[in-house]
């Protein structure tokens, strides 16, 4: 891996907050005028020369054809979010575009594009304001250039849909860029000056539309990594490996294979990468004579490091490490143990989770291929920055030598942010020499998942006589996807400890609690025995858990309702103030969702039998970006049996401006669902190594009739905008914890939920 | 020996092995893309087509179950697209990543086929095989209601 590209790779290059250090070009191309972001320092080059020396930075360009076709680039990963909508109307917004002329193009990897990556609910927050200077200099240049061709000045002339209008006269942006010469360079400091429109003028940003990638999800025409093909390809099904690291094949018996139809032979891959260890994968014409073949193959391996490991061993072990003082501290205020030793009286809690499966319902797969000097992999997938140097690395060429395509994803939800699975497909087409597509069946898909690891918590708060916070702990043990896959991004700790900010994000949170420490603590076992994965919120998802159940806890340990013990600590004050542009308020805005949720969903009022309301409150993934996100769950427990009935979730959200509201509320709507989901219906264990649910039959996920009723409010203030497809993932299930407390009595400390846990915490 | 049978309307000749499921067949044969692989196992719905009208599992139908038979998949619902379901999951904003929606279409298609006016407790009924991993269940049912009560072109 390049220096570079390590750089690049930190997923939030330094220069997508603002237009610091870059300028603005426009040119002529064969395509019409392309309008791009460069470095400053080159805007001396011609547009033909920054294209040929890839000076572009064109996460962020679009093109203006002469035909007034507008095509906006989008290097991130179509999975359900409905992206390319969001950044095209951003663009449009300023470029007063009609929208029907925009068309979203869904970039393959180049590395003019710079950085591909999408998670992390980073895409809107992170390119709102570029795209929207973007957009300012390409309606600035129009309308001079149209100003020029109408004989009139400039000042006399506005954008409106598409035209530049000069006193009854209008001309088309497709004749402009026809007739005229759009030629330009905007300098950062002439980006920054330009106008751009007040939250009350804009007529696309925060408007309803129809979200441009649905309705070819709605005949079949839509095309994911699964419906690709190449000619000549041959078919692929892995045989999985006893472990995820470190096996090896010892003999290949497919003597009864010879008999199948269309089988060809096992491929035994070898993998400079280390990716795939221990990997054979049969080959065949079809891909149901590879299945057929499959069932009768006998591979003999040796099997690699994790092979006894169960879900109990590794909760033990996060356990265990957290009984020492080991890990990392990533909040480590003076005087903690101080205040704990001082304490009137200490409340401690555990809480665990079990390993989650990402069960994105298309099973990853990927056809890999050589084609004119250059390797191709045709896949879905969310951080081709990341995996491109493995590639490179298995197939013992340049990063450079590899390009990805780009299709839709059936589901990401970060399964698709580690892209292990298209190593194997070019191992195989460099070994084969001929295109391979390999499919994972879904329960290889199930197995080679890079899960949410399981988790431990210890959390714990001082109180003075008067039952005043004085101080808190919150230790979490669990597998490190960072650690595993992307090591640049761990974080320094206080005691210079590194840490993976993803798995304890959450943690730091905008409580005033005195004296406060956080420690995480890598499972060592856990990243031994699989590669934990980045789910939905990552870290969130667990940390929360322990935080807003302890919150709860602790309220009811002082005797304050839980609402009001929350608004008691959301104060603003010190750290918790907020700071322009992405925190402005700071605690007060979690205190605002807070108060709005608790009035919409009628809390203190009375309730049916065995019935409760509890809430949660998050910031979603990371406190330089908080989505305020208060949610209250209504649940119903059946106290005979301790199941769990969800009857209504109340969210309310602030995540400051919504650039597509339709489309915030559908990830808020499948993220909600998905906490729900977790909370009651999902979680697997580790048994000997492997998951132990690898299909349907036995891992269920909800389903339509266990869907409760949803009432989804934005509180949308013109504030910055941030990101919104996790947040509501990870305030549900410690709502359901809580609302289960306060219809029954029983306090439950592991997730998922499970109606036995129920019944033992009510007897 | 082929095995013949209809697809949107279409008579073709499969030479496959007879336990060949219609998913692969479908998918890989006959190059119709819109049927997806989602579990393999008929727990996940995604797959979804109908053999003489009726809502089915492909993924764990043989070819030979089928022969002679009336196979329809989601590219032959609507030639242009516009089936009143169609319409109501594009006017409801239905599909986040889309994968599971030909089967829920299918599947939802099926239902209306029998039951012109489904009542909440009879899509929860007629849908909860089908699978919807970004959770649009909310969307799905209004979008079923919608085409249900013939209202969807003022939605759109």
């Amino acid at each position: 891996m390049s220096k570079t590209s390590q750089q690049e790779m930190t997923g939030r290059p330094e220069n997508t907050k603002g237009v610091s250090r870059r300028g603005f070009m426009i040119g002529a191309t064969s395509a019409g005028f392309t309008l791009a972001f460069v470095p400053s320092a080159l805007l001396t080059a011609t547009p033909a020369q920054a294209m040929a020396q890839k000076l572009f930075e064109p996460t962020i360009w679009y093109a203006i054809a002469p035909n007034g076709e507008i095509s906006v680039n989008i290097t991130k990963a179509e999975m359900g979010q409905h992206v390319g909508t969001a950044l095209a109307r951003i663009v449009a917004e300023e470029l007063e575009a009609n929208w029907a002329d925009v068309r979203i193009n869904h970039v393959d990897t180049e590395d003019k594009y710079g950085l591909f990556v999408t998670g992390g609910s980073w895409s809107v927050w992170q390119n709102f304001d570029l795209l929207s200077r973007a957009g300012a200099a390409g309606r600035a240049s129009l309308i001079e250039e149209g100003a020029k061709l109408l004989g009139e000045k400039p000042s006399a002339c506005v954008a409106e849909n598409s035209y530049v209008v000069c006193k009854g006269k209008r001309i088309s942006y497709g004749d402009i860029v026809a007739k005229g010469d759009l030629t330009r360079t905007y300098s950062d400091e002439q980006l920054a000056s330009l106008p751009i429109k007040a939250p009350n003028e804009r007529k696309l940003v925060g408007m309803q539309t129809v979200a441009n990638d649905i309705p070819a999800k709605t005949d079949g025409s839509a095309v994911y990594g699964i419906d690709a093909t190449y000619p000549g390809m041959v078919y692929a099904k892995p045989m999985m490996p006893p472990t995820r690291h470190g096996s090896v094949v010892k003999s290949v018996d497919d003597s009864a294979a010879k008999s199948v139809a269309g089988y060809q032979q096992t491929l035994v891959l070898d993998d400079p990468s280390n990716t795939v260890p221990g990997w054979a994968l049969v080959i065949a014409d079809s891909y149901h004579a590879a299945q057929r073949a499959a069932r009768v193959i006998k591979i003999d391996w040796q099997a690699g490091p994790g092979a006894q490991v169960s879900e109990a061993d590794l909760l033990k072990r996060g356990a265990e490490l957290l009984e020492g003082t080991s890990g990392s501290l990533v909040i480590d205020n003076e005087h903690v143990d101080h205040m704990f030793q001082a304490a009137d009286s200490v409340l401690q809690a555990s809480y665990t989770t079990n390993t989650v499966l990402h069960f994105q319902l298309e099973p990853v797969n990927a056809i890999g291929l050589q084609k004119d000097g250059r390797w191709e992999l045709h896949t879905g997938n969310q951080w081709q920055s990341l995996i491109l140097p493995t590639l490179g690395q298995a197939l013992g060429v340049a990063p450079e030598k590899v390009v990805m395509r780009t299709y839709m994803l059936g589901g990401g939800f970060g399964r698709r942010l580690n892209g292990d699975y298209g190593v194997p497909a070019l191992l195989a087409a460099k070994a084969l020499g001929k295109p391979v597509k390999v499919v994972f069946s879904r329960e290889d898909d199930s197995r080679f998942d890079s899960p949410r690891s399981a988790s431990v918590q210890n959390v714990s708060m001082s109180f003075d006589a008067n039952d005043n916070v004085t101080a808190m702990q919150h230790a979490a043990a669990a597998g490190w996807p960072t650690a595993a896959m992307a090591p640049f991004f761990l974080g320094p700790g206080a005691n210079g400890e590194k840490f993976d900010p993803f798995s304890i994000n959450g943690a730091n949170h905008w409580y005033d609690v005195g004296a406060h420490r956080v420690r995480a603590v890598m499972n060592d076992l856990a990243n031994e025995t699989f590669r934990p994965g980045w789910l939905r919120s990552v870290g969130p998802g667990w940390t929360n858990w322990a935080l807003e159940s302890f919150m709860d806890e602790a309220a009811h340990k002082v005797g304050v309702d839980p609402v009001e013990f929350r608004m008691r600590h959301l104060t603003a004050k010190g750290a918790n103030a907020g700071s322009a542009p992405n925190s402005v308020g700071g605690a007060k805005r979690m205190a605002a969702v807070l108060k709005r949720v608790a009035e919409k969903a009628g809390w203190g009022s009375d309730l049916p039998k065995d019935e409760g309301l509890g809430v949660a409150v998050t910031f979603g993934q990371e406190r330089d970006m908080p989505t305020w996100t208060g949610v209250i769950a209504h649940v119903h427990v059946d106290r005979d049996s301790g199941k769990v009935t969800l009857k209504k979730l109340n969210v309310v959200i602030d995540a400051g401006t919504i650039v597509h509201p339709d489309g915030a509320l559908a990830q808020t709507e499948g993220a909600a669902l998905w906490g729900a989901s977790m909370a009651l219906h999902e979680g697997t264990e580790f048994v000997n190594g492997q998951v132990k649910d690898v299909n349907l039959n036995s891992y269920t996920p909800m389903r339509m009739a266990d869907v409760p009723e949803m009432d989804i409010e934005f509180l949308d203030n013109g504030h910055q905008a941030v990101g919104l497809g996790e947040p509501a993932t990870t305030a549900v299930g410690p709502a359901i914890g809580n609302a289960v407390f306060n219809a029954v009595g029983a306090r439950v400390r592991h997730l998922p939920i499970t109606a036995d846990a129920v019944k033992a915490a009510l007897s | 020996m082929a095995i013949e049978l209809t697809i949107n309307g279409k008579a073709v000749a499969l030479d496959v092995p007879g336990d060949t499921p219609l998913l692969w067949a479908v998918r890989d044969e006959l190059e119709l893309k819109g049927t997806k692989f989602g579990c393999g196992i008929g727990l996940c719905g995604a797959c979804t087509v109908h053999i003489d009208g009726v809502a089915q599992r492909s993924c764990i139908t043989t070819v030979a179950a089928v022969s002679g038979k009336d196979i329809t998949t989601i590219e032959g619902l609507s030639e242009t697209g516009e089936h009143p379901l169609q319409q109501a999951w594009v006017a409801v904003q239905t599909p986040q990543c889309g994968y599971c929606q030909s089967g829920q279409i299918m599947q939802a298609a099926s239902l209306l086929a029998t039951n012109a006016a489904p009542t909440d407790a009879d899509i929860d009924e007629a849908m909860n095989g089908n699978l919807c991993r970004c959770m649009a269940y909310a969307r799905i049912k209004k979008a079923i209601k919608l085409a249900a009560a013939g209202e969807v072109e003022a939605n759109v």
